[in-house]
């Protein structure tokens, strides 16, 4: 796993005729249609990976707007209502001296899901080109995103929380907003999209290895 | 597997790797159940009191258009996380136990793996202390038996994720007795 003394040697299991199970990573032959340790579809290539991409990220941006536009939670308090968006409700926990908690919260529901439509697209523009990049960074930034994309979730059960608990009738109601369920598409749709990435095209356009003669190791 | 001159561990053998992820699976089903049934948070305002179970904090959105929702919510930090563990129970205990694998081993061993990224009880627990921030103003909370089930549930599955290799579970499905 780890990286060799050559930066760039690598082989794929393309290069050695062979297909690599994206689920259980069994090397198999060519001829198998079906992963013969864990069973899933195999495909050299993922050729489609791209249209996925941008099919779900678009999916996603279209429903990240009214999960801004819209309230996330309507609050009722003493024949009061107020509704309070994403970044209402940041602002609130600022006035409750709660700058940690707003922070996580901030970077949770801005931060993060702002973060990943952009490094989403850049990933997906520099695979549709194919050349020209660096592949260990196009590597660890597809990592991040797969990673931290849950996370956004967090507003999310927020809201089912409060609204759980805070049913006191005149005195005081929490009822979910449009936003809510807008906000948790997006970040579904958008999880979709990092995961529609085929890693191995990454890798495809690395520079192939050079052996001590100076000549690829392409094909041996 | 251990140092010969010390006895500290180097690294964990395939079988010992096996055995763990089999009873940390066990601890949090077990554990989910004890979540579902017992009180979570327990909230007082005045005279008003309000007891929340997670299956009340799900239903909370049960109505109208939300009742999506709240079958999502339901997924992520109930159905989820519990299949998985009851997924990884079913394909490795007989590798525990010494006899042949179950019908469609295979199959459970990749969902298992699939549903990664989709059961989301850990970022539950956040949400759950942001939530408790924006309540502490404006009344007192008590946590429940399943709030502290619910924290163990989440630790035991991070500790159950470091043992998670894929290539060890796999080759170990793969070589078993059939």
């Amino acid at each position: 796993m780890d990286r060799s003394e050559h930066q760039h040697s690598l082989t794929t299991a393309r290069d050695a005729g062979l297909v690599g199970c994206r689920s259980c990573g069994l090397v198999a032959s060519p001829d198998e249609s079906e992963c013969p340790r864990c069973l899933s579809p195999l495909a050299s290539r993922d050729e489609t990976s791209l249209q996925h991409v941008w099919a779900w990220l678009i999916a996603g941006l279209i429903a990240f707007v009214p999960a801004n536009v819209y309230p996330m939670i309507q609050t009722t308090q003493a024949f009061r209502t107020t509704e309070s968006t994403i970044v209402g409700g940041v602002v609130d926990l600022i006035h409750h001296h709660a700058y940690g908690i707003a922070g996580i919260v901030f970077f949770a529901s801005i931060v993060i899901p702002v973060a990943k439509f952009i490094v989403i697209a850049y990933l997906a523009i520099l695979l549709g080109r194919g050349r020209g990049h660096d592949p260990h960074r196009l590597h660890t930034l597809h990592a991040i995103v797969e990673f931290v994309g849950r996370w956004s979730m967090i507003d999310v059960f927020v809201v089912a929380i409060l609204v759980a608990l805070v049913q006191f009738d005149v005195l005081a109601s929490i009822q979910p907003g449009i936003a809510a369920i807008s906000f948790a598409l997006s970040v579904v749709f958008t999880m979709l999209s990092a995961q529609a990435f085929d890693p191995r095209l990454i890798w495809d356009t690395a520079p192939k290895s050079l052996n001590a003669e100076g000549e690829p190791a392409h094909g041996r | 597997m251990r140092c010969v001159q010390c006895g500290y561990q180097l690294t964990l053998g395939q079988p010992e790797a096996i055995a763990r992820v089999t009873g940390l699976a066990i601890t949090s089903a077990i554990l989910m159940f004890i979540v579902l049934f017992a009180p979570f948070l327990d909230l007082k305002a005045g005279s008003f009191n309000s007891n929340a179970s997670v299956v009340d904090v799900i239903l909370g959105f049960a109505s109208g258009i939300m009742t999506p929702l709240a079958f999502a919510v339901l997924g992520f930090i109930v159905v989820l996380p519990l299949a998985r563990a009851l997924l990884l129970i079913y394909t490795l205990a007989p590798l525990v136990m010494g006899t042949a694998n179950l019908p469609g081993a295979r199959i459970a061993l990749r969902w298992a793996f699939y549903l990664k990224p989709w059961a989301m009880a850990e970022i539950f627990m956040v949400g759950v202390a942001v939530a408790l921030v924006k309540l502490a103003g404006m009344a007192s909370i008590e946590m429940g038996t399943a709030f502290w089930a619910f924290s163990l549930l989440v630790a035991v599955n991070a500790f159950q994720d470091t043992f998670m290799c894929r290539n060890t579970l796999w080759t170990g499905l793969n070589t078993n007795i059939r």
